[in-house]
């Protein structure tokens, strides 16, 4: 009888345990499942945009005999490098297709004809002819940029298959690109524009440089500002403050800074350094204001934690030996939690990069197309410029955009490995 | 480029003075007793240094804000009479004429013969008021270099001064990050607050119609504009709330998985490979949403006979979940690791299963600090901005349909300022109200998410 209770007991266990071993085992997998979920969405992030931006650093040329006839670039023969860069190249071109293809008459045909060669084929030429004069009068063999509707069908992006109405070259067109591959004349290059032009309306010809340029004169600003403001704060909390209210008022705020939306940061931008200070808008001076106070608390709170780090036997042997404090610091702590403030502004300037809602408030989403010369210069910045293409109808804009968010991404990369490096080789344990 | 010119002159300034203190001290100690120097020869170069910059800066800080002031007085004050009799405002843009003319803006062919000649008057003027300024740095700073030179002694406690003035440099440093919290409170609830004179703060935040367009002609229709911000907040609620649905289970189960099951290796290896989804750009989630998930769930909506507006509230908050999960779980894999080995050791020693014990002991345990997680994670929700600019659109919609499109606070900040601006009207000052609220919701949300883990935190220590 005594034995009874605890059997059944023991039976009532017995009976759940398969039970509760199948929902050990159901929690277990849905939480490998989660875990896979989060990892998954990573892989197709980058599957997506490799897949779809590695064909924007190739780009689609022509071969067309370009005769540089003088009697069009310059008929006077004076050579004079003005009436030289104002010759009408494009009619150069134009004068090639018709030899390729002299049964097309129709002006409206001729119109379809010569669209099939991008506008920068003109700008090509002059450069050409402005570099070396002598070319003048010579008939040349050259791979002239093709037109971005061109440029997709050839990378296959848009389906020559498709009914006419819902693609934006006609049939004609690709009759007369077939011809032209035929005879070898059709081949995808390096498409240089990308990496070194500013915006443009033409997908072939636009490119992310002027954007690049204008994030490092942003993060160039943001550096300057940021870090020395950052790091002389964590020393004066870390090491000289005394905890009063006045310190605990800053902390807090600090603490709260690191979360408010960084759209608000824009905001601010705007009302104090645009409307009340008269910055110029567009420029990366303000872009690279508003990023530094964004990036100030992450860079305070990581120089504070490197400084804790520093154990406190190195600042009572410091002392002990007649340093004052100052001197404590300034020697003996600071290069040690240097790595680590390093580290955190790295982190900081990474996020910086790649913040855009503040900078649309500022007026960074102008058009540029001249690379900037200046922190004052109009510019826009990388992720902007991602934005600006995602919102562009072209369909070459879209691998375009995927590219930019590649090259982005390698430089977030690069920053962070630096990161992760610094830390890795200068961590000390003591 | 004249300014870089100043302040390559004043760094010139100030190590000149660092050489000839620390020389002079280096002579002085030479002639008297090296030990009956108080201080390093350095610490009196930097004392002499910081005699030669710190008053000449201030100099410049000071000119740099009088100096408009008093060139548009004088400018003005050489108008013609009839002009200077204009209202204030159209003063203003004869100035700005002005301005542009020298800044080459507009060519000065084209000003009329008054214009150019106030702009000949302003370019002499700046020239004159730069030279100035050039002359009394110069002077300033040569004067504070004599002065300290003279005070190099053996007894002078140059290290000191030093010393101190660094500290001053530091609580400087520290008081930037009030004067940003400041900064952006008082910007945003002044232009708010001019926001408010011409719309009511109660037809704001309870009007349930929201159409800021303001008509140019006073007699069309809607002209007033509706001001109504409901449809936003309740847009803003559905996506962060649509985000929250992805993101908090799939974030607290992985950081449940990483923390009690995963061994070393995989999180080793997981742990950061989630966090780069935090470290991706929301740009790049922006394009996502509204160039692959839109289109898609478009699709899938019509292959099973639902309508799926293109740009939908789904498509933006399941985006940003998908964002949102590193916060939630890094945050939550912290807490949980934070729970103390005896509570799991004595579910397990009474026959518990893991999953068992995590339930039921670990947890509830850890609750506080997940929730302050989850709060951290919504006020980073309702702040997004460009996966919501890019795929939630504009239609502000009163609807709790998340197939339907709908707008967002950040979305309308973003569509009042890009653009053309006039401060005055209230279309563009709608922007700054819109922002005080979300400022203010989520410093409230970081406020009780860092005192609920905070004081989470002292439990177990």
């Amino acid at each position: 009888m005594s034995e009874q209770p605890g059997r059944s007991v023991k039976e009532a266990v017995a009976r759940g345990i398969a039970a509760r071993y199948r929902k050990e085992r159901l929690f277990r997998a849905l939480g490998l499942g989660a875990l896979l979920i989060g990892l998954g969405f990573l892989a197709f992030f980058f599957y997506t945009l490799i897949g779809n931006g590695y064909t924007a650093l190739g780009q689609t040329r022509i071969l067309l005999d370009v005769d540089l006839a003088e009697e069009v670039i310059d008929p006077e023969g004076a050579r004079d490098p003005e009436i030289l860069a104002a010759a009408d190249y494009q009619r150069l071109v134009r004068e090639a297709l018709n030899r390729l293809f002299p049964d097309v008459t129709a002006r409206a045909q001729l119109r379809e004809l010569y669209s099939m060669v991008s506008p920068g084929a003109g700008f090509e030429l002059r450069e050409r002819v402005r570099d070396d004069p002598s070319v003048i009068g010579t008939t040349h063999s050259l791979w002239l940029l093709a037109d971005d509707d061109v440029d997709v069908i050839v990378k296959g992006h848009v389906d020559r298959a498709l009914p006419q109405d819902q693609r934006r070259t006609s049939d004609q067109e690709l009759e007369w690109l077939a011809a032209l591959e035929a005879q070898d004349r059709v081949d995808i290059q390096l498409n240089r524009y990308f990496f070194t032009a500013g915006a443009s309306t033409d997908p072939e010809l636009a490119g992310i440089w002027s954007a690049t340029v204008g994030s490092f004169f942003m993060l160039l600003v943001t550096l300057t500002l940021a870090f020395p403001l950052g790091v002389a704060t964590a020393i004066y909390l870390e090491e000289f403050a005394s905890r009063n209210r006045w310190t605990d008022l800053i902390e807090v705020n600090i603490n709260n800074l690191a979360a408010v939306p960084s759209i608000v940061y824009g905001l601010l931008g705007l009302a104090v350094f645009i409307n009340a200070f008269g910055l110029p808008r567009s420029a990366p001076l303000v872009g690279g204001l508003v990023l530094s106070l964004m990036t100030l608390p992450v860079i305070i709170i990581a120089s504070r934690a490197a400084l804790t780090a520093v154990p406190p036997s190195i600042r009572e042997a410091a002392l002990g030996v007649g340093a004052s404090k100052m001197q404590m610091v300034l020697h003996h702590v600071l290069p040690l939690a240097m790595p680590g403030m390093l580290t955190g502004t790295i982190i900081g300037m990474a996020r910086a990069l790649g913040e855009s809602a503040p900078l649309l408030m500022i007026g960074m989403v102008a058009f540029i197309v001249d690379i900037p010369e200046s922190p004052l210069d109009p510019s826009t910045a990388l992720p902007v410029q991602v934005y600006l293409w995602a919102d562009s109808p072209e369909r070459a804009f879209v691998e375009r955009t995927s590219a930019a968010i590649l090259v982005l991404l390698v430089f977030l990369l690069v920053m962070n490995a630096t990161a992760i490096l610094l830390r890795k080789r200068f961590e000390r344990r003591y | 480029m004249a300014s870089s010119t100043l302040l390559i002159a004043i760094a010139a300034l100030a190590i000149l003075g660092y050489y000839v203190g620390r020389r002079r001290a280096i002579a002085v100690a030479v002639g008297t007793s090296v030990r009956a120097f108080h201080s390093l020869p350095g610490y009196h170069g930097g004392y002499v240094a910081l005699w030669c910059a710190l008053p000449v800066v201030a100099l410049v800080a000071l000119w740099v804000v009088v100096e408009p002031t008093l060139l548009r007085s004088a400018v003005l004050d050489g108008l013609p009479p009839e002009m200077q009799e204009l209202p204030s405002q159209q003063l203003g843009l004869v100035y700005n004429d002005i301005r542009n003319v020298v800044e080459g803006n507009i060519a000065a062919t084209n000003a009329d013969s008054v214009i150019a000649a106030a702009a000949e008057r302003y370019s002499a003027l700046r020239t004159t008021s730069r030279n100035l300024l050039a002359a009394a740095v110069l002077v300033l700073g040569l004067t504070g270099l004599g002065w300290a030179f003279y005070r190099v002694r053996p007894d002078f406690r140059a290290r000191n001064r030093v010393e101190r003035t660094i500290e001053f440099l530091f609580i400087g440093a520290s008081m930037v990050a009030i004067l940003t919290t400041v900064g952006i409170f008082l910007s945003v609830l002044f232009e708010a607050v001019r926001f408010f004179q011409q719309v009511s703060p109660l037809d704001f935040l309870f009007g349930l119609t929201w159409s800021p367009q303001t008509a140019i002609r006073a007699d069309q229709v809607g002209s007033s504009g509706a001001f109504g911000a409901v449809p936003l907040f309740t847009g803003t609620l559905l996506i962060s709330g649509i985000a929250m649905f992805v993101a908090v289970p799939v974030g607290l189960m992985s950081a449940i998985y990483l923390a009690e099951y995963a061994n070393a290796r995989v999180r080793s290896y997981a742990k950061p490979l989630l966090e780069v989804l935090a470290g991706i750009p929301t740009v790049v989630y922006g394009y996502f949403a509204a160039l692959t998930v839109g289109p898609f769930l478009r699709g899938f909506g019509e292959s099973i006979g639902l309508t799926v507006a293109s740009e939908s509230a789904l498509g933006a908050g399941l985006v940003m979940g998908i964002m949102i999960i590193p916060f939630v779980s890094s945050l939550s894999d912290d807490v949980i690791t934070a729970v103390p080995q005896a509570l799991r050791d004595g579910s397990y020693g009474l026959g518990a299963t893991r999953s068992e014990t995590i339930r039921n002991v670990v947890l509830p345990a850890a609750l506080p600090g997940i929730v302050g997680a989850v709060l951290l994670a919504v006020s980073r929700a309702i702040g997004e901005t460009m996966i919501v600019v890019m795929a939630a659109g504009l239609a502000a919609n009163l609807t709790a349909n998340p197939f339907e499109a709908v707008t967002t606070v950040t979305v309308q900040i973003v569509t009042q300022l890009v653009g053309d601006q006039e401060f005055d009207s209230p279309r563009t000052l709608v922007a700054f109200a819109l922002g005080l609220v979300l400022f203010v919701v989520t410093l409230v949300l970081n406020v009780i998410a860092l005192h609920v883990v905070r004081r989470y935190r002292e439990q177990y220590e």
